[in-house]
């Protein structure tokens, strides 16, 4: 492929992208945010973290070995850590380091 | 901007840190391995800027894709982008040219740190909010620098670590969990993901599950607003 088309392409990722992330906020930038808007602004960051969460676990497969253990067992260390002592860098390291202690060592 | 908001803003970004210095180098390493050296990587991570789409664009740029499908395929994998605009209007409004910076660079990432609104007390939000946004663009950019320069030396097995993303996700979802008594809406997230998941397999469940999550948004309002437990 020519360096031109990979240019061209990277181009177009950006431009596409950025219209995604921009157009809410122009669609709204000079009238008020209706009623209906703001209320799934209100409610949309909790139904997203969940969807976020899920996005992370597509590729875990459930019916072949090792049946998605090792991120259920990690999953569930970082949520109980969580709750218990809400420090986000804790549950974060003890959570990835389990998870890559037990897909590499076992 | 003032020293004290930096450090703010650079310890709420900590845990990004690691996970984007991590996944940016990966991002790094495998555009070197197909040809393509620092500078399409800068192009890639300073004007892209989001990384499973980053990752997605690899196979496409190698693959040679035409620029409809590469289109379309951006399309698919950043529609969620929609999602993050939506509930920051409100909050980004007024932030003057700045704004442009914070919509640019709303991530998966930075949207988890900056959704929930919180910010030091006495911080002007908007040049808080800023400098998050940043601090993340930075580390990704010096993480898939890093991995396009110096990846192939890397001795120790970095394999799982890129669960680090999981894990930030997890702790915002249980942060929310804890501060409202309202749980419909983390509920209906979830669950819409897992049915679609299912329904339309991992390549193809993130539109239908968006569309899915507005509608029993839009269903359960009258309920969720008379309610009105859930925290700002």
């Amino acid at each position: 492929m020519s360096n031109t088309h990979a240019a061209i392409l990277i181009a177009v990722m950006a431009l596409v992208t950025m219209i995604l992330r921009f157009l809410p906020f122009m669609i709204f930038r000079d009238r008020e945010t209706p009623e209906y808007i703001n209320f799934l602004g209100k409610y949309l960051p909790y139904s997203i973290m969940g969807m976020l969460v899920v996005y992370c676990l597509k590729d875990v497969s459930i019916t072949s070995s090792p049946f998605g253990i090792p991120e259920l067992i990690s999953v569930v260390l970082v949520a109980v850590l969580h709750f218990w002592k809400r420090n986000t860098l804790v549950s974060i390291v003890s959570g990835t380091v389990c998870y890559m202690l037990l897909i590499q060592v076992f | 901007m003032n020293l004290k908001l930096l450090k703010a803003a650079i310890i709420k970004t900590l845990p990004i840190m690691a996970g984007y210095m991590v996944l940016g180098m990966g991002f790094g390493i495998l555009l070197k391995i197909n040809g393509y050296g620092v500078l399409w990587v800068l192009a890639m991570s300073i004007f892209v800027y989001a990384g499973s789409m980053q990752y997605v664009g690899i196979s496409l740029i190698t693959g040679g894709a035409s620029i409809i499908s590469t289109a379309l395929t951006t399309l698919m994998v950043n529609a969620r982008h929609l999602f993050y605009g939506i509930s920051m209007i409100q909050r980004y409004r007024g932030a003057g040219l700045k704004k442009l910076y914070l919509m640019f660079a709303l991530t998966d990432e930075t949207y988890s740190l900056v959704c929930n609104g919180d910010y030091p007390e006495g911080a002007i939000p908007h040049e808080y909010y800023f400098l998050v946004s940043l601090c993340d663009q930075i580390y990704w950019v010096i993480g898939s620098v890093m991995g396009s320069l110096i990846g192939s030396v890397i001795t120790f097995n970095t394999e799982g670590i890129d669960f680090a993303m999981t894990a930030l996700f997890v702790t915002v979802f249980v942060e929310q969990w804890v501060d409202t008594k309202e749980h419909r809406p983390s509920l209906i997230g979830v669950g819409a993901s897992v049915l679609c998941l299912l329904l339309f397999g991992r390549e193809n469940f993130l539109i239908p599950t968006m569309i899915s999550i507005i509608i029993l948004l839009t269903v359960c309002r009258g309920a969720l607003e008379r309610g009105g437990v859930a925290s700002e």
